[in-house]
């Protein structure tokens, strides 16, 4: 048997916008064993909910993680309304779908982006960045902020969009379609894309039941597991069908992003198609009491919600299982076996946001 | 001085929840752009002039800051971008927080926002170089 080595890789990596420590541990070039440690950004918000009102928690809500910020915002929200047992009007939540979508899209690009430069793709990098700067515009019309802008709240939306706005929007939206085409195009036809990530980091199907991956991380592995199929909100009117690939390696994690891009401004363009005219809230009156375990799909896959609400402004527990959580065993078996230059494309591959997993 | 025509920098994600940082990360990319001002993105402490620090100190990063911060080479500036690096925002209420990245090392620049804009952070890094001219000055006479 090799001599063991033990490489510490993070918390601060070049790879990594967000610290995360391996410790993995090698016999010459492979990895035999990974040892995660994490908590270098646990800021214990959860108890939060005992010094903020239910109400402003949306604000904490939104600031688990900056990059799906308003799908927490979202999915809090939902926990309270079905605690509260409020009726929401049909126009907020095609409004939720729509920021919702328009934050995949966000993410999925910026996911694109790192992981192009993590194989050395610079200016492919630079591109699917070039290409997110329009989404976020987008954003900044409609709301006023860049990632986190604070329109969702308990009964509904904060801030309506006119219909001129999402005539104007619809035209954005296919500008955007046509400058990302060319793009996915070197994603899913280049040789070297290819050739760099096929049978990199393998997940069978499996594994990815037993270990309990979700998001593209599953349905990658031919799990077609979308949350959006439970049809919370809007999603009851517009039907989604969860992108499957069945390769279960590095690459095939990139193909289902890719095309959730194309699915997400698809489901966009329903939503300005099939929005109805009508209220953006309910009043909220009273308190929450009882307990409720909302699920809704963000960009990395399902993410859970367990509030317990005790009648007062206070909420007694507030609890989130986020998917890069339940990603991560799933990646330690990806890495064993792998070798060491590989390690940072397969971390990548799961699209881990620490800020949510420690929260 | 060549520092300021083409200062280097350093980013480190202390607690933040990300906003920021792919602020940061906008920076870099074409809308923006700062590498066309000779400002580059090193991963290396030794390398790097100016360290950018997003989100606020707790138990676990307090070492690493402190380490990252140790290892750059002087004259170096410290800018703490967003309300969670300047003071903790509302996560200082969190049991786990010690407050904003001054509580562990000397801060020079600070940048509001949440989350901090490109434009601003680009702002605070300009403003960075000056404190860098200064301390090489300093760093020269004595």
């Amino acid at each position: 048997m090799a001599k063991r080595t033990i490489v510490p890789f993070g918390p601060q990596h070049p790879v990594l916008p967000e610290p995360i420590h391996l410790d993995l541990v090698l016999e010459d070039e492979m990895v035999v064993d990974v040892l995660p440690s994490v908590g270098f950004i646990h800021r214990g918000l959860e108890l939060l909910c005992q010094k903020k009102s239910f109400q402003d928690m949306v604000f904490v809500a939104e600031r688990i993680c900056g990059i799906c910020s308003f799908i927490h915002g979202v999915g809090y929200c939902q926990g309270i309304e079905k605690v509260m047992n409020l009726d929401i009007p049909k126009r907020a939540q095609f409004l939720r779908v729509f920021w919702g979508e328009l934050s995949r899209v966000h993410s999925h690009l910026l996911w694109l982006g790192l992981a192009a430069d993590a194989i050395g793709f610079e200016s492919l990098f630079m591109h699917s960045w070039r290409v997110r700067e329009k989404v976020l515009a987008i954003f900044e019309e409609t709301t006023g902020g860049r990632v986190i802008f604070g329109a969702a709240k308990v009964g509904g939306v904060r801030i309506d969009i006119s219909q001129d706005k999402l005539d104007q929007l619809a035209i954005a939206l296919d500008e955007i379609q046509k400058e990302y085409e060319p793009l996915a195009k070197v994603f899913l036809e280049d040789y070297t894309v290819q050739h760099r990530w096929s049978e990199v980091g393998y997940l069978s199907k499996e594994d990815a039941h037993q270990l309990g991956a979700v998001g593209p991380t599953a349905r990658a592995s031919g799990l077609p597991q979308d949350m959006r199929k439970l049809r919370y909100g809007a999603y009851e009117d517009l039907e989604v069908e969860p992108i499957v690939e069945t390769a279960g390696d590095c690459y095939a994690r990139c193909v289902v992003r890719v095309k959730e891009i194309y699915q997400s401004l698809d489901l966009m363009r329903r939503v300005i198609h099939k929005i109805p005219a009508g209220e953006i809230e309910t009043k909220v009156t009273g308190f929450p009491q009882g307990e409720y375990f909302s699920r809704v799909e963000q960009p990395r896959g399902e993410v859970v919600y367990y509030v317990k609400g005790n009648g007062t402004k206070f909420l007694d527990r507030f609890r989130v299982r986020t998917p890069t959580f339940a990603n991560i065993p799933p990646l330690l078996q990806m890495l064993k076996g792998c070798t060491l230059a590989d390690v940072p494309a397969i971390v990548l591959s799961i699209d881990p946001c620490i800020s949510c997993t420690e929260r | 001085m060549s520092i300021k025509k083409s200062p280097w920098i350093i980013h480190y994600d202390g607690s933040s929840c990300n906003g920021c940082d792919i602020e940061v990360l906008a920076c870099l990319t074409p809308l923006y752009d700062i590498e066309r001002f000779g400002i580059i993105n090193v991963g290396n402490p030794k390398h790097a002039d100016i360290l950018l620090i997003t989100g606020g100190v707790n138990q676990q990063n307090k070492t690493v800051i402190k380490n990252l911060y140790d290892q750059m080479a002087e004259p170096k500036a410290v800018v703490a971008i967003g309300a969670c690096a300047c003071t903790g925002h509302f996560f200082a209420e969190c049991y786990n927080m010690l407050g904003g990245v001054d509580t562990v090392i000397p801060v020079d620049v600070f940048v509001p926002g949440c989350a901090a804009r490109p434009e601003v952070i680009i702002d605070g890094v300009v403003k960075a170089l000056a404190v860098l001219e200064k301390k090489q000055q300093e760093k020269v006479t004595a």
